[in-house]
């Protein structure tokens, strides 16, 4: 295990921002701490770092006992959601702040800046001021300075967060490739459930303080310990007595399927590829959302007030409903 | 700043009548009566003597006038050198740190900026002094003496001008945020290296800017070097105290010598922070 961290909690003031918190990281992988803004995996990523103390319980790195040793002796590599890259310093010089203090020889530097820069992508730059760069390329530069001391842990807390939708695409999918690339555990924070789905090997889900759930983003899409790690992964509706996600459910337009529901489309909203209903299911409260693909949704000669019945597809991911007595 | 430009841009005629007022209320204020030093400054001292630079400079080159001014600078370097490093550590204490009293500490700091001069001076003197003040009486019987001596001045200088250096950099240190800082650490730095490496270059011409402010004021402190100076020539007299003793001793040509390059020296000052702006915003 590279990452140990048993009974952590941190309190500000009345706010508990994590409670009992235990969780080992494996070696070598790409973990994300999923969770709603405020939630504590920030402040769980700080703390694993050095840069936020614990109130009690220990963090262990690598087999050494790390909770009390200031972050320049943790050996961690941290990247900021904000870059934090040193304005007043070139794109090398930023690269290699951390290998000049160490005082390691000139030559060294500059052959291992030469090779993260190529790494990042960021060779062209090497002469130019952070200011010079846009975003994107601004937190590359952050994770190349982050990887240049070869650091036991790399942690990025929300590292895409400040980037715009298309950009932050692009980084996702360069992350996982560099982490294929250099196999250092990594350990990053975020709230975008996309995110963590598309790019880590395994996810905590942390909320309130307290871990919801561990596992792989498989095991965590398709059997969701509870109503919040089900909900927070992806969209939920709920059908007569289950909880289950919209593209999940089969619509016919004539009666048939034993145990369907009959209803009514009361709107139907064109995004993309996909349409998604809103039908309102005889015996129930609350309307059923239901997405199907735009040609599914053609063949069925789908319009508003249409009437259809509704039935969970064979294999889908539910929850019973919980507390309230079914329709 | 392209909206503002913009704004500037429409001239109409309240913008000149704005302008005319201002111009005209500097005049009054500023402008005219420093006119009237600098022609003072130059003027023959009585009818049939001579004026201009050479006689300016005769009454300048005069023994306690030289003494005074060596004096002023002696005291305002030392005063800027405690309050740069003094101040450098106090705002980051309390920009970088929480603790107990951090908001006490903060308003402590400004109120040298509200007390008035003279009151400043009249506590130093009663801390400090060797007849009324304890602390004065343990300095003496070490050898060290605080009022009417040379670091009384300065301590009295530095006091004054102590917010001058902490009011430029606190801003600064908090708008770049510890990110940097934190980032510095993680990567192997310690805390001397982190503030050489990363701090002190982000907030350097707060730094230049702040030492340029307080070192103006320095060389223009009055009341406070009044009350802790013997201020009598060749002990104790400072630039602004001569100025005050020849002013009121009937030999105003050497008050309006001196007051001249007071004034120069601010002006210089003034010079040297809108250059350091116009750097600073490019």
């Amino acid at each position: 295990m590279s990452i140990e961290v048993r009974g952590v909690g941190k309190r500000y003031g009345d706010f508990i921002a994590l409670d009992d918190i235990n969780v080992s990281l494996p070696t070598g992988q790409l973990t994300a701490l999923l969770g709603p803004s405020g939630g504590g995996k920030s402040t769980l990523l700080r703390i694993i770092a050095g840069l936020e103390s614990t109130d009690g319980g220990s963090v262990e790195i690598e087999g050494v006992d790390a909770t009390k040793l200031p972050p320049q002796k943790r050996n961690v590599g941290f990247v900021f959601q904000h870059y934090a890259v040193f304005k007043h310093m070139t794109v090398a010089k930023n690269v290699a702040f951390g290998l000049e203090i160490r005082k390691r020889p000139k030559a060294e530097v500059k052959a291992k800046v030469a090779e993260l820069l190529e790494l990042v992508h960021l060779s062209q730059f090497a002469h130019r001021l952070p200011s010079q760069l846009s975003g994107g390329q601004r937190q590359r530069l952050a994770l190349a300075r982050a990887l240049a001391v070869e650091p036991s842990v790399l942690l990025l807390d929300e590292p895409f967060g400040a980037l715009d939708a298309k950009v932050r695409k692009e980084l996702r999918d360069w992350l996982r490739r560099l982490h294929d690339e250099v196999h250092v555990t990594t350990v990053f924070v975020t709230h975008d459930q996309e995110e963590a789905l598309e790019v880590a090997d395994e996810i905590v889900v942390i909320n309130e303080g307290r871990i919801e759930q561990i596992g792989s983003p498989d095991e965590l899409y398709d059997e969701p310990a509870n109503d919040f790690v089900m909900g927070f992964l992806g969209a939920v509706t709920r059908l007569g007595p289950l909880r289950l996600r919209p593209h999940d459910i089969e619509v016919a337009v004539t009666p048939g399927v034993p145990g369907s529901s009959a209803g009514v489309v009361l709107r139907a909203l064109r995004v993309g590829f996909e349409v998604r209903l809103t039908v309102d299911v005889e015996g129930q409260e609350e309307p059923v959302l239901v997405v199907l693909s735009r040609t599914h949704a053609r063949a069925l000669d789908l319009e508003l007030g249409s009437r259809v019945w509704l039935s969970p597809t064979t294999g889908a991911t539910a929850v019973p409903v919980l507390g309230v007595a079914s329709a | 700043m392209a909206d503002t430009r913009q704004i500037r841009a429409r001239k109409g005629p309240v913008t000149y009548l704005l302008r005319a007022f201002v111009i005209a209320y500097l005049a009054v204020l500023v402008i005219w009566p420093l006119f009237e030093v600098a022609q003072q400054t130059f003027a023959p001292a009585d009818v049939g003597d001579e004026g201009g630079v050479g006689a300016f400079w005769e009454r300048l080159s005069d023994p306690s006038v030289t003494y005074a001014f060596n004096l002023t600078v002696t005291v305002a370097f030392w005063a800027v050198l405690i309050n740069t490093l003094f101040g450098v550590g106090i705002s980051l204490l309390l920009v970088r740190y929480q603790f107990p009293g951090r908001r006490i500490l903060s308003v402590l700091v400004d109120l040298p900026m509200s007390v008035s001069p003279v009151v400043v001076g009249l506590a130093l003197v009663l801390a400090y002094s060797t007849g009324k003040g304890w602390f004065g009486e343990a300095l003496a019987s070490v050898g060290f003496y605080v009022i009417g001596t040379t670091p009384g001045l300065i301590m009295a200088t530095a006091f004054v001008s102590l917010p001058l250096v902490i009011r430029e950099i606190v801003p600064v240190l908090e708008e770049i945020g510890a990110d940097a800082e934190m980032a510095a650490h993680s990567l192997g730095a310690n805390g001397w290296q982190t503030f050489r490496r990363i701090t002190l270059p982000s907030i350097k011409w707060a730094v230049v800017y702040g030492v340029v402010l307080s070192m103006a004021r320095s060389l223009g402190e009055f009341g406070a070097v009044k009350i802790v100076s013997p201020g009598a020539e060749f002990r104790g007299e400072t630039a602004t105290l001569l100025i005050q003793n020849r002013y009121t001793n009937y030999e105003e040509p050497t008050a309006y010598a001196a007051a001249f390059v007071l004034v120069l020296a601010s002006v210089l000052a003034l010079v040297v922070v809108s250059l350091i702006r116009k750097e600073d915003h490019s």
